[in-house]
C-alpha cells in the first residue's frame, strides 16, 4: 500500500497509514529521494504513529532515507515512534543515529517552523513565506 | 514453573515478504488474548519479524507456528520458525552482532533473542533451521 505523501511549504510530509511490507518501505524510500531531486524540498517528515513494530529492516530503510536526504541538504524527521517501539528498537541493539525525531507530527511542524525561522535572515525566503501586504 | 504450551494454531506459511507483516500480526492477536502488555507484544512482534525475515532472505520460505500455554498462572507463547533451506553452519557466528551473510544488518537472530525470555535454535547444514522463540506474559528476563 502506498504511503500518502503531502507537500506542506518546502517539506513533505509522508504519513504511514498502515503496516509496511519491506516493498512499502523500499517504495517509499524510492518516492523521497525522486521527489527530493525536482521539487524544492528542504526536508521531510515521515509520521510512523500508526506502526506497532519498527524491526531492523524498516530502521535501516529509515536511516538511508535520512542520509540520502542528508547529501542533497535536506531534512528528514521521523515523527511519532510509539514508546513499546522505541523500547523494542532499542533491545533489539537499534538505534536511529543522527536523525532527527519528533513526539508527534505536531512536534515535527513545530520543530521545523522554529528552525525556519532561526535560519533564514532577512532577504532569505522564509517558511511559511512571508507576504508583502502585512 | 510454567505450564506446557497445549494449544496449536494453524502454521503460517511464509513465503513472501507479506508474510513478515502477516506473521507479526498474528503472534500480535494470539499474545493479546493471553493478556500480554503492550510492550511485550511488541517485543514479541518484533522478534517475529527478524525470524520471519530471517526465514524469506535465507531459506525463501517456510512455516511459523504458534503454541499457546493458557492453563497456568503465567500464560505464554511459543514461536516455532520452521525452513528448509540451507542451514546455517556455524549457529554461534550467526548469534552474534553485526553478523550476516546477507544484506540484513545481522540483527536478525541476535536482536530477537534479546527480545524473547527463552529462544533456541537447531539447524543442519542441507537440511534447514528451526528457531524457537518462547515469551511469558509477565517476562522471566529483566527489561
Amino acid at each position: 500500500m502506498e504511503v500518502p505523501i503531502l507537500k506542506q511549504g518546502e517539506y513533505l510530509i509522508a504519513s504511514v497509514q498502515v503496516a509496511l511490507s519491506d516493498q512499502d518501505l523500499l517504495a517509499l524510500q524510492q518516492r523521497l529521494s525522486a521527489l527530493t531531486g525536482t521539487q524544492e524540498v528542504r526536508g521531510v517528515v515521515i509520521d510512523v504513529t500508526v506502526l506497532d513494530v519498527l524491526d531492523s529492516y524498516a530502521v535501516r530503510i529509515l536511516r538511508m532515507i535520512s542520509e540520502v536526504l542528508a547529501l542533497r541538504g535536506a531534512r528528514t524527521i521521523i515523527a511519532g515512534i510509539q514508546p513499546e517501539v522505541a523500547l523494542a528498537m532499542v533491545r533489539l541493539g537499534l538505534g536511529l543515529e543522527g536523525v532527527e525525531t519528533a513526539l508527534d507530527l505536531e512536534d515535527a511542524m513545530e520543530k521545523i517552523a522554529r528552525r525556519g525561522k532561526s535560519r533564514s535572515p532577512e532577504g532569505r525566503s522564509t517558511w511559511p513565506p512571508l507576504s508583502r501586504n502585512t | 514453573m510454567a505450564a506446557p504450551f497445549e494449544k496449536y494454531l494453524e502454521p503460517l506459511a511464509i513465503e513472501g515478504e507479506r508474510d513478515i507483516v502477516s506473521a507479526r500480526e498474528r503472534v500480535r492477536d494470539a499474545a493479546r488474548g493471553l493478556g500480554f502488555s503492550a510492550v511485550e507484544l511488541t517485543l514479541l512482534a518484533t522478534a517475529v519479524s527478524e525470524i520471519a525475515r530471517n526465514i524469506i532472505e535465507y531459506a525463501g520460505h517456510g512455516t511459523i507456528s504458534l503454541r499457546l500455554s493458557d492453563s497456568g498462572r503465567n500464560p505464554g507463547i511459543e514461536v516455532v520458525a520452521e525452513d528448509r533451506g540451507p542451514g546455517i553452519e556455524n549457529i554461534e557466528l550467526a548469534l552474534q552482532d553485526g553478523y550476516s551473510t546477507r544484506r540484513s544488518l545481522g540483527m536478525g537472530l541476535p536482536g530477537a533473542r534479546r527480545l524473547v525470555d527463552e529462544f533456541q535454535i537447531e539447524s543442519t547444514v542441507g537440511k534447514g533451521t528451526r528457531v524457537i522463540l518462547r515469551k511469558w506474559k509477565t517476562s522471566t528476563k529483566a527489561a
